[in-house]
């Protein structure tokens, strides 16, 4: 037998992994450039003002995006309060009792399509649902959105975590004669804790970076946060509006609201690392 | 015989038992008299329906739904398979032990607890006695008296499957089905659950699946030997190892398959 000449595998073998190597160092340095960028502009923002004080009108100096900041914290807490139970349940009847029915398996390819939908649309929807029926924009038709967008990644997320307990631990709680949703949630659930509370920081994460859900349902505000009917500033309209706005000023604040959700972001996604660090330990 | 049997809780008697996984039948009429507070193993080689066998007692395998049964399956005379038949009540009566132990993800109390918990209302003195009593007859109790507060997956396998062992007396049940319960942990945690079903036996009814002959020789009174679903031969242990009817028992205990 004739032996192949290594010569040419080899060099596709350092070609192939070239490649790799590059295109993540590729990947590794725009996201670099990003937040280096973002840190240094938005850095300049930052003072007790921008901390503490409501946005100065045109033309004004000074002010700050408190209220987003307030009106992002409310919005993402009562979107996490709406979805995130819905995504569990939904989540539990995937895993533990729709299995592989045909109902199962249409509730999970629609959920995979709502997880894919374009974040605008669901803004869109949720405008036609609330915003127009109702006559004006507001937080909880905002969070309505946000929750929307939130359910698909808690239910898939649930239901992979859930699949991940043995089927062991289900035999054993259920022949000790306990009842099936008495098994997931005594037994189950304590057993994938740590994955789940993965899957709702990550959905979290996911959604305080959102801007188009929010254009058309909380839409943004100057004032205060006061009531959930009131539209309700948010940090990513009022980037979206700053940063295309001719204001220097209000340029720099959008930066600085930049800076201040992807810090929120980045200490979520930590966070959870650290939460499934500590469990492995 | 049937009369006799029936004085005493904890019997069962299954006729006619067929299987089916899907489309595919793995028991074909299975017919077989357990005897109450007697330790009754099943032999035969793998595949042959042992488990599968043993999973009908206690409804276990209706967890999967593509999996049934057809049959009788008489427990104190009531045929556990009929759709009437509670399944609480009936895992409640009939305890199982599974190949690799499974401690719930709760302390080692909360796991002996857990089916006091599901099935009495106990105030704390009576349960705390209870867990005692059942840790004791486990033969954990001296190992772990000190560490009840720590989770249960911190002890090590052997002491685990003693846990599931306490975990499961400590309801009362009539029965104890074992599924390989040491296949999954070395010879010395082996031979102290040996010894344990030996205290076992004629307080509970036991049938225990095992891969290991010798096992079956040692702790059982009755043995059946199951080949490609059927149940071939059922006798005492000691007369089936030593003076086997039919052909295809003696050619499994002598080795020569499976």
């Amino acid at each position: 037998m004739r032996k192949r000449p290594a010569k040419f595998r080899k060099m596709t073998n350092s070609l192939v992994s070239g490649l790799a190597v590059f295109s993540s160092l590729l990947g590794l340095f725009i996201l670099g450039w990003i937040l280096y960028t973002v840190l240094v502009r938005g850095i300049a923002a930052f003072s007790w003002e921008f901390f503490t004080e409501l946005p100065a009108p045109p033309g004004m100096e000074g002010g700050g995006l408190a209220n987003a900041m307030a009106g992002t914290l409310v919005l993402t807490l009562l979107a996490t309060v709406i979805g995130v139970p819905i995504g569990l349940l939904g989540g539990i009847y995937l895993s533990e009792f729709g299995q592989h029915s045909k109902f199962a398996e249409w509730v999970r390819f629609f959920n995979n399509i709502l997880m894919g939908t374009p974040s605008i649309i669901i803004g869109v929807f949720i405008y036609t649902l609330l915003v127009v029926p109702l006559g004006h924009f507001s937080a909880y038709s905002g969070a309505v959105a946000l929750a929307v967008m939130m359910l698909p990644v808690v239910a898939r997320t649930t239901e992979d975590m859930l699949q991940l307990v043995p089927n062991a631990l289900r035999e054993a709680a259920l022949a000790m004669g306990t009842p099936r949703w008495k098994t997931t949630l005594n037994v189950i659930f304590r057993a994938a804790k740590t994955g789940l509370i993965t899957g709702v920081l990550l959905s979290i994460a996911r959604i305080s970076g959102e801007t188009a859900p929010l254009l058309f349902t909380a839409l943004n505000s100057p004032y205060w946060f006061s009531n959930l009917s009131e539209p309700t500033a948010n940090l990513t309209v009022t980037i979206f509006n700053y940063a295309m706005s001719p204001y220097a000023d209000w340029q720099q604040m959008a930066w600085g609201a930049s800076l201040l959700i992807s810090v929120g972001v980045l200490s979520v996604t930590l966070f959870t690392r650290f939460v499934l660090l500590r469990e492995k330990k | 015989m049937t009369s006799e049997l029936q004085k005493e809780k904890g019997w069962i008697s299954v006729r006619n038992l067929n299987f089916f996984y899907g489309n595919q039948q793995a028991l074909f009429d299975n017919t077989i008299e357990i005897e109450p507070k007697k330790v009754t193993a099943i032999i035969g080689p793998s595949g042959c329906g042992k488990s599968t066998h043993l999973r009908v007692y206690n409804r276990i395998f209706e967890l999967y739904r593509d999996q049934r049964a057809e049959g009788e399956v008489l427990l104190d005379g009531e045929n556990i398979l009929a759709g009437k038949q509670d399944l609480i009540e009936l895992r409640k009566k009939v305890g199982m032990i599974f190949q690799k132990p499974t401690p719930f993800p709760m302390s080692v109390h909360d796991n002996v607890a857990y089916g006091l918990k599901l099935h009495y209302k106990l105030n704390k003195s009576e349960t705390a006695g209870r867990i005692e009593t059942a840790l004791q007859q486990a033969a954990l109790w001296d190992e772990v008296k000190d560490k009840l507060d720590k989770p249960g997956t911190a002890l090590s396998g052997g002491q685990q499957q003693r846990l599931c062992i306490a975990r499961a007396l400590a309801v009362e049940p009539e029965i104890i089905l074992m599924d390989e319960p040491t296949s999954a942990i070395d010879p010395v945690a082996t031979a102290k659950i040996e010894d344990l079903i030996e205290t076992l036996k004629g307080k509970y009814t036991i049938v225990i699946v095992t891969h290991n002959m010798q096992q079956a020789a040692r702790i059982s009174q009755n043995t059946a030997f199951f080949f490609e679903g059927h149940i071939v031969e059922i006798g005492k242990t000691k007369e089936l190892f030593t003076r086997p009817k039919k052909e295809q028992t003696e050619n499994y205990i002598t080795g020569r398959f499976g």
